[in-house]
Formats: C-alpha cells, structure tokens, sequence
C-alpha cells in the first residue's frame, strides 16, 4: 500500500503540493514513484519559469517509461531540488521528502481544485 | 565457448595482423604526399587480431543472437513474423544488386518496374491512390505522411491548422513525429476499452485541426468500431486521417484503410511485409496517400509512361526528398517476392491465422494473467501482469524468466494504459505446438510466482550476464570500447 500525506493536496495525474503561504511545494506521489519503478531522470523546469495549473512542467522517466509532469498550481517557479539532477532515484526512496519544484502561486484558491488525501487514496485504489 | 562474451579489443595483441603484404618496393609509404594537417595524429585504437581470431569471435557472438529464425518471438506491435528465405534469394539476384542509383532510366527499366508494380500493390491493398516507397522507416513514413499532411493544408492557404490528435495508448513515434513535422500534439483521451472516445474528441474538432493519427486495431489489439463516425467528425471538421501501419497485418486483404476513410498511411514493410527487422533491417516505411494528396509525395517518383516504359520523375507540388534516391531498394523486392509468393487469394489468410493464434494465447492463459480487456482481439492483446498480484512478481520478472525457458520477452510495460502490461504477438506463421509449448511455459513461470517467486524475480538465471542493472545503464551508458576504459580507470 503506498503511503498518503494527511495534510497535502493532490492532482488526479499523481503530484503532491503543500502550500506555505503564497508558496507551493511540489513533488510526485508515492504511488506514482511506486508505478513507475527505478527512476533514472528527472527533466525538471528552470527557476523563473512560469507554469501553470493542468500542464506539463517537466518529465520523470524511468526503466519503464517517460511520463508527463503536470503542474497542480499556477505560477513562477522559485526554487528546483537541485539534489535530484545527480540523484534521481531520491524520489524512489521518499517521494515526500524529495521535492521537485517550489511555486510562488499566483492564485491560492486554485488549489481548492485539488484532491484532498481521502479522495487522493480512492484514485489509487481503482 | 558458451560463456563467450570479449569484446574484439581485449582479443588485441600489439602487432598481430590478419593479413601479410609483400615487401614495399617502392621508396615511399605514400603517406609523404598528403597534407600535414590532414593526417591524424595519434594512430587509430584498432584492434590487432588475427583472421582466426576475427571469425571465431563474431561466429561465436552470431551463435548468441535470438531471431525468429531462433525461436518464438511475441513481441507485441512488432510484428515479428518469419522472414521467407525466398525473399532474401531474390532480393540477392545480381541483376539488381549490381545496379547503381545514377545508371540511366533506360538501363534500369526492371528495377524501376518493380518499385512501380510494388506501390500498385500497396495501394490496392490500402485502398488509397499511390504510395511512395522512398522513406527509410516506420517513423520516417510517419514524418513523411504529415509533411504532406501539412503540405495539404498550406496549399490551401489554409496555414493555421496544426494540431495533430493522438491518442493516448498510442505508439510514442505518433507524437514525435508530429513534433519533428512541426506540428502541435494533442491527447485524445481513450475509453477503458483502448478504443477512442469519441465524446473527448468532439471538442478537439476546431479548425486548427490538421489531422488525427490513429492505429486499427488499436494499441490494446480491439478494431475501432467507430472508424466510420470518427473519419466523418474529423472530415468535416476540414482535417485529414492518418493510418499508422503498425497494426495492419490482422486487416490484411481484408479491410482496406482508404475505405475506413484514412487520406495518408504508412506502411512497415520489415512488419507486415516479412522483410527483417529489429536488430536487422534495415527498415522501409513506404506512405501512401489518397486521390487529391498524390501531387505532395515526395521526390523523385516512379512513374508508368503510355508506352509502358518508366521514368524516374519530380514533381513542383512535391514536398519535396526525403531519402537519396528511391529509398531502400532492396528491401522492396523482398516485399515484392513476400507479397508474390502468397497471390492474392493466400494474402486473405494472414489476417485471420494471426488473429486466431492471438485469440488461442489470450483465452489459454486468462486465468493465470489479468485480462483487462474481455472480448475477441486481432493480432495482439495486452495482459496486466499476473492475476495474482501477492507474490510482488512482476511483468518485468515474467519478462526475464521467459529467457530462461529459451522464449523471446514480449512487450512489456506498453501501452502505458495499464501498470505491468505484457504486450504478446504471435503472427501468423506460428504452429499450434509451438504455441501450446509456450501457453505452457507461461503457466509454469505462474506456478513459480506462487509457489517459489524467489526464482522468478532472479531470473534469468541460464544466461551469459544476468539480471542487468538498468537504472545504471540508463544513468551512465558506456556505449564505446574508449568510455569502458575510461570508467575502469
């Protein structure tokens, strides 16, 4: 059973965010890591870029396949997890810990489109 | 030498030749007469090996290679079929090889004819007007097919369409085809079935639309009922319909793309045509376009004079080459001899004998593995790994055990639709013993899962290397005998 953070948001397409203030942390699920096995890149945005809610930002790819990053919120991007450019595989032991971009949001409410963890949990079961 | 595995540089003594010349009778290596700057400086990093030394090593690695000719292989949407040795008698015949691209029409006549005779062929077959046999590939057919998609539409001035539908289980050269052609990808989402939804595509329909890109049967092996509906919606919404050939063979002589209302498609001849594939090849991705596209195929083209002799023309409209000359030749006469050898009353039986044989694999192993999509397939169906999924044994583990038992590993994890899909085509040309041999087989790999799964996620456990480390593989590839040095030191 993969783990669930109580107190995150998420988006249908597997990527966590907790929002501190006008600041969004985003990574991928531990389901996701878990379904895509061994990862061996992380194609991550650059800072300043803007993104925005519903589309791609980035790519993780892995021994089985290359997937999309879609952005739960819109915004700029201030900060990247440097760490995962030589150490991928991070997201495969804490997908939690192991963030992949932080967001300056430009609109908070947008992150009431989002899935609490108790429907997050029904996704992962169907 | 069952364990052989050198590479030709660790062979390599300083000073071993293969061949011996008689003494220099001349005052000079030659080298004196080239320019300084045009000779390297530091001597190449061949290996020194003898004759002996050189046909032991590649005999020995010829006797590790798993083809077709080999064994069973069900690699799902490759369409692994045998390769008649006919095809490559004709295709040797030296009348052909021994012509040259820049011989004048009137020497080449013969040659020239076949190429003109193979795209009548293919284009009865597709039902679609004319076909150039000039692009190198599957995915360069697919390029090709949108340039003269988008070549359509520019001559139109109709220059803001360029959106290209995709569904989403569809093969990954779909999109980046579009993307090399210049054109913008867009998802179509896919009923659970793998077939379209046709209620997503309704909105995509705007007329920046270019086209759509679709496989029939689709990724998950079901046929497209709604073809009909979808080539009108997209029709009429002013875009073209592309047919990747991938999954043409269970159609074969039977259903014709053109009729399905498909405007360009291509073709795999190294798929459905027999001609080798894989490690093998090389490849040809022959396109073939409808009546109003035919003026935008590339250059140069065959055509048939009222005299009955050929000539070698290009066209203004054309989008212009694609491939030196007229593409890979030799190819095309081991299609032309596949698609002779079987007339048209045997072509009809390809389809139907490769659907059966899938069907008999699909329904003999459904109870040992998840069949996520019940009802008669074509050519290929899918499995989502094993049906008990409390072992931890996964397609991968599947994958590598089947290596073990002397089988070639399907497809696996593709189409993207499911977590642990195994991908399985046995094409046509397979007896039902071997088939039965390896139903078998999978069931006993089931039976370890179960009862030993320690064995199953070890394997392979009789090959030369084992278990490969793909997350290092992938992370840092040593591709060259000169980065292996490099990394040990």
């Amino acid at each position: 059973m993969s783990k669930i953070l109580e107190d995150l948001r998420y988006a249908d397409s597997h990527e966590w965010v907790k929002l501190e203030g006008d600041i969004a942390t985003i990574g991928i699920t531990d389901y996701a890591q878990h379904a895509l096995g061994s990862i061996v890149y992380v194609d991550m945005p650059e800072v300043g870029d803007e993104v925005t809610q519903g589309e791609d930002f980035g790519a993780v790819e892995s021994v089985k396949a290359a997937s999309d990053l879609i952005s739960p919120v819109s915004g700029e991007v201030v900060e990247i997890n440097e760490a995962l450019e030589d150490e991928p595989e991070l997201v495969n032991q804490d997908a939690f810990e192991n963030w992949i971009m932080k967001v300056k949001v430009s609109d908070p409410s947008e992150i009431d489109n989002l899935l609490d963890a108790a429907a997050y949990a029904k996704i992962c079961e169907e | 030498m069952k364990t052989y595995d050198k590479l030709i540089f660790e062979l390599s003594k300083p000073g071993r030749k293969g061949y011996s010349l008689p003494e220099n009778e001349y005052k000079t290596d030659g080298l004196s007469s080239i320019p300084k700057d045009l000779l390297r400086k530091e001597v190449a990093d061949l290996p020194e090996v003898s004759e002996l030394d050189v046909v032991r090593h590649f005999t020995n690695l010829s006797s590790k290679n798993f083809g077709v000719d080999t064994g069973f292989y069900p690699l799902g949407s490759c369409t692994m079929k045998y390769n008649p040795k006919i095809n490559e008698e004709l295709s040797a015949l030296p009348s052909f090889t021994n012509l040259h691209p820049l011989q004048s029409e009137k020497t080449v006549q013969g040659a020239l004819e076949l190429y003109w005779n193979l795209q009548e062929m293919l284009s009865n077959i597709a039902g679609l007007a004319e076909f150039t046999l000039n692009p190198y590939a599957g995915a360069h057919g697919e390029l090709t097919g949108l340039m003269v998609m988008r070549q359509y539409h520019i001559s139109r001035g109709d220059e803001k369409r360029k959106k290209v539908i995709v569904p989403n289980s569809a093969h990954g050269t779909n999109p980046a085809s579009a993307m090399v052609a210049g054109l913008e990808v867009v998802e179509v989402k896919s009923k659970p079935n793998g077939s379209i939804d046709v209620e997503d595509l309704k909105p995509l329909l705007d007329d920046s639309v270019a086209g759509i890109m679709m496989t029939n049967p689709n990724t998950l092996g079901m046929f497209e009922t709604e073809i009909m509906e979808i080539a009108n919606l997209v029709h009429n919404a002013g875009g073209l319909l592309y047919y990747d050939g991938a999954n043409l063979n269970p159609l074969l002589g039977k259903v014709r793309p053109g009729d399905m209302g498909f405007d360009i498609m291509h073709i795999n001849l190294h798929k459905t045509f027999s001609t080798p594939h894989g490690g093998g090849g090389p490849g040809s991705g022959p396109v073939g376009v409808a009546k109003h596209l035919v003026d935008f195929l590339p250059n140069p083209r065959v055509v048939k004079n009222e005299d009955g002799s050929f000539s070698i023309k290009s066209e203004d409209q054309s989008l212009g080459n694609i491939s030196s000359f007229l593409g890979n030749f030799g190819v095309m006469m081991k299609a032309y001899a596949y698609i002779l050898s079987l007339g048209k009353e045997n072509i009809k039986n390809v389809g139907p004998l490769a659907t059966l044989n899938a069907n008999y694999i699909k329904e003999s192993l459904k109870d040992d593995y998840l069949l996520p999509i019940e009802g008669v397939c074509k050519h290929e169906f899918v499995f989502d790994g094993l049906k008990d999924k409390s072992t931890g044994v996964t397609t991968l583990n599947v994958a590598k055990r089947l290596l073990d038992y002397g089988f070639h590993a399907p497809t696996i994890y593709f189409p993207l639709l499911f977590h642990e899909s195994m991908m399985i085509e046995p094409t046509e040309t397979e007896s039902k013993e071997t088939l039965d041999e390896f139903i078998d087989v999978m069931h006993t790999v089931a039976k370890e899962a179960r009862e030993n799964p320690e064995v199953v996620k070890s394997a392979p456990l009789t090959t030369i290397v084992r278990k490969l480390d793909e997350t290092s593989a992938a992370k840092n590839p040593i591709l060259s005998y000169r980065s292996l040095k490099a990394n040990a030191k």
